[in-house]
């Protein structure tokens, strides 16, 4: 067997493909092939390290060294001075935004120093393609261990006792759904994996998917033993076609190794997973929606009770639970629940995995502690605001959710903190905000997205998301009066009281939190016709400063509407009534003499 | 085909792979275990570095010591090439010049072991940035 001395781990999540990572990892392989390597150096392709934007990324094991940027042509350079000669290629390596010095390896990082990784602790680490390296690192343990060592009811109380809840977004306690599904009696009942990720910009179930498929089989079929399922389904949407390639080649893998279908590990016990595909509608995550979009029904909710854990798929009992879920539960189970519920605060326990968005120096997906502070994530972790612009709030929860602001940065995050501020959890959607973001803007924009995915079937939501979007979108004109924000309060908290399902009673979420946070900003919009962060094109006006222009005339000859009059080294004037507010002009002037009013 | 039958099963087959995958859950903490790391530059190479980068990874193994072996690129002291620099656990670096195999031997037995000094360390005449 080749004894390797040197890792070398290339990013293949669906970020760093996209910019060419998988040339990069044919050209490493082939360089150290030609350098007669082969047996000294392992050159793995792994699930996403979390830092999308750096990316590709490269990891050379055993230093820790972290590449960043590699381009398939870096390839002769990183083998030639690292794997031969054991220097580092500097250009290489990552830049401290803040502090602009290059930082060698991943440890010293500030994106990775807080994090603590259990749902993601194989992403970036492993092949995910190879079963071995899976099992390598105590996989499919926790299921020997709950076949042959553990009844049903002993396996669920460890969960119970970790005190998870789940991480699709509701922290309902996943112990507790699994116990109500076990008590249940059917002739048949179903293990359903809710892979739907509706939420705009979260990625996470997506990247463990690619990044560590096993762990899902491996704790679905733990939950199959637990209530008593010998069926495992899969709800996934079609546009992830590379978590769906490597969940087959997973089940294709473990069934070979005894570890999905007939007889388990020898233990008598069947269960084998199948995958469903979803066209990508946002309200299909929805459980009552997902049962009957697997049913080959329309995906619309229905309202509960029944639960699906009493009535689910094909009427039987059904558990379903969340991907970062079961990502949990093969840790849980191998450490025990005493361990798992040390991390976390009193009543959220264990980690959460955020995708970190917006105008923040280092994007990307992370895993922290539940009990972990806003601003430890924004300015630690995230590296602070982009461009040294000021912090204005940030929006957890994604359409569901709502916009914290400074008085909330040094609040721990957990489930019931966050909805305690006017937020809430979600599925871990985190997107940043700054100086230059008008908050009217963000609750339209989410407004906008909620009436788009809305499935109709109930008139609060199908009707009164319309009129919340119509009276922002009045507002953001100028045209908004006070009794608009008087009616955006109300409406707001019918459609929360009497819609069907979960989007509905969420959807104005974005509007109450931004009408508590930032009420100025909607007065200014509805009193002054102002917009502070300049982003309402209605409320704007792009001026020329006499004072300001010397006559260098190149606002003119990039403005696409020609509006912009003046000789050379004359001062110019903007025609108002033909600009259409671009802001070309005031992105070429080099003399700071245009301006928003 | 790899059926596995049994949790016994399971294990032995984790035990078997895990040697893979290894060095890559140790460099996860490398304070806490053994840091040697092999001067492998034009002038290492030449005088027979990686014969004795080689030497040590399985030896280590062998012996059950728990321990990274890396290489680095020139430490300076091209005139008592191979040079190995070994770092125990909350302890500063010692370098060592004129590395053989016999050298790398008594590396492992009295110094890595039990912390005994040999002859040949090269004081340290650098700052580590990292
Ligand atoms: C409109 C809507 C969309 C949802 N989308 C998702 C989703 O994309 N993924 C998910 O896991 N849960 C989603 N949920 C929550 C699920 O209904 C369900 O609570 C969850 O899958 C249960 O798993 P958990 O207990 O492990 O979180 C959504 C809920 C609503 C109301
Ligand atoms: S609340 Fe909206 S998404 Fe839910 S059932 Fe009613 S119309 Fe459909
Ligand atoms: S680019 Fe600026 S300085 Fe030049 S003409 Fe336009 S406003 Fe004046
Ligand atoms: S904002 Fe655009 S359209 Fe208006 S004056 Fe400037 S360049 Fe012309
Ligand atoms: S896809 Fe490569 S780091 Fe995320
Ligand atoms: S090249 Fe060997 S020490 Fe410099």
């Amino acid at each position: 067997m080749a004894k390797f001395k040197m890792h070398m781990l290339v990013c293949g999540g669906t970020g760093c493909r996209a910019s060419s990572s998988d040339m990069l990892y044919k050209n490493l392989k082939k360089e150290v092939q030609e350098k007669g390597l082969e047996n000294e150096v392992q050159v793995v392709t792994t699930g996403c390290f979390g830092f999308c934007e750096q990316g590709p990324i490269v990891k050379m094991i055993p230093d820790n060294t972290f590449y960043v940027g590699v381009k398939p042509e870096d390839a002769i350079e990183i083998v030639a001075e690292h794997a031969i000669k054991g220097r580092k290629v500097n250009r290489l390596l990552y830049k401290d935004p803040v502090k602009k010095e290059q930082i060698p390896d991943s440890k010293h990082m500030g994106f990775y120093k807080k994090q603590i990784r259990i749902a993601l602790r194989n992403c970036g680490l492993i092949d995910p393609e190879n079963i071995s390296e899976y099992l390598a690192l105590d996989g499919y343990e926790a299921l020997g261990k709950v076949l042959m060592e553990m009844t049903p009811e002993e396996a669920i109380q460890e969960v119970i006792d970790s005190g998870l809840r789940g991480r699709g977004g509701g922290g309902f306690p996943t112990g507790v759904k699994w116990k109500i599904a076990h008590d249940v009696k059917g002739e048949q009942k179903y293990v359903v994996c809710n892979a739907d990720e509706g939420d705009p910009g979260a990625f996470m179930d997506r990247s463990i998917l690619e990044g560590d498929p096993h762990s899902v089989l491996e704790a679905m079929t733990i939950n199959g033993y637990c209530i008593g399922a010998t069926k495992g389904l899969i709800y996934i949407r079609a546009e992830y076609p590379l978590a769906i390639k490597r969940l087959k080649i997973a089940i294709e893998q473990a069934r070979e190794y005894g570890l999905l279908g007939e007889d388990i590990m020898g233990s008598g016990f069947n269960f084998d997973i199948e995958l469903r595909y979803g066209a990508g509608a946002f309200v299909c995550g929805e459980e009552t929606a997902l049962i009957h979009s697997m049913e080959g029904e329309r995906g619309e909710p229905t309202f509960k009770p029944p639960f699906p854990a009493q009535s689910g798929y094909l009427g039987m009992p059904t558990n379903v639970n969340n991907v970062e879920t079961y990502a949990n539960i093969p840790v849980i189970i191998n450490k025990g629940a005493k361990w798992f519920s040390s991390i976390g605060t009193e009543k959220s326990k264990g980690t959460k995995v955020f995708a970190l968005a917006g105008k923040i120096n280092n994007v990307g997906l992370i895993e922290v502690p539940m009990g972990i502070t806003l601003r430890e994530v924004i300015f630690e972790i995230g590296g602070g605001i982009k461009g040294g612009k000021k912090f204005k709030a940030v929006q957890t929860g994604g359409p569901s959710g709502g916009c914290l602001t400074e008085k909330h940065l040094d609040t721990p995050i957990d489930y019931d903190n966050l909805l305690a501020s006017g937020s809430m959890m979600g599925s871990g959607g985190m997107i940043v905000m700054d100086e230059d973001d008008c908050m009217v803007s963000v609750a339209k924009f989410y407004l906008d997205f909620t009436v788009e995915e809305s499935c109709g079937k109930c008139s609060p939501c199908r009707i009164g998301n319309k009129r919340l979007y119509e009276i922002l979108d009045k507002i953001t004109k100028g045209q908004g009066t006070m009794e608009d924000l008087d009616k955006l309060r109300n409406l707001s908290q019918v459609i929360k009281d009497t819609s069907l399902c979960g989007l509905g009673q969420t959807s104005p979420n974005p509007v109450l939190s931004t009408l508590d946070n930032f009420y100025d900003e909607y007065l200014a919009h509805v009193t002054e016709q102002k917009c502070f962060a300049g982003q309402c094109k209605d409320l704007i006006r792009y001026e020329i400063i006499p004072e300001n222009c010397v006559g260098c005339t190149a606002c003119a000859r990039n403005c696409p509407v020609n509006c912009i009059a003046g000789e050379r080294k004359q001062v110019h004037l903007i025609d108002q009534s033909l600009c259409i507010k671009c802001g070309a002009c005031m992105e070429k002037c080099k003399f700071n003499a245009v301006t928003i009013i | 085909m790899t059926k596995i039958k049994s949790l016994a099963d399971l294990k032995k087959m984790k035990a078997d792979l895990q040697s893979q995958i290894a060095l890559r859950e140790k460099s996860d903490n490398p304070e806490g275990r053994v840091q040697v790391r092999v001067a492998m530059a034009t002038c290492g190479i030449a005088s027979g570095a990686k014969e004795v980068m080689e030497f040590l990874i399985d030896e280590l193994e062998k012996r059950n010591i728990d321990a990274i072996v890396s290489q680095t690129g020139c430490m300076g002291y091209c005139y008592a090439e191979p040079t190995v620099e070994v770092t125990l656990p909350n302890q500063d670096p010692v370098v060592f010049g004129y590395v053989d195999k016999k050298k790398a031997d008594d590396i492992i037995e009295k110094y890595i072991k039990t912390g005994e000094l040999l002859e040949g360390i090269i004081p340290v005449n650098y700052e580590k940035i990292d």
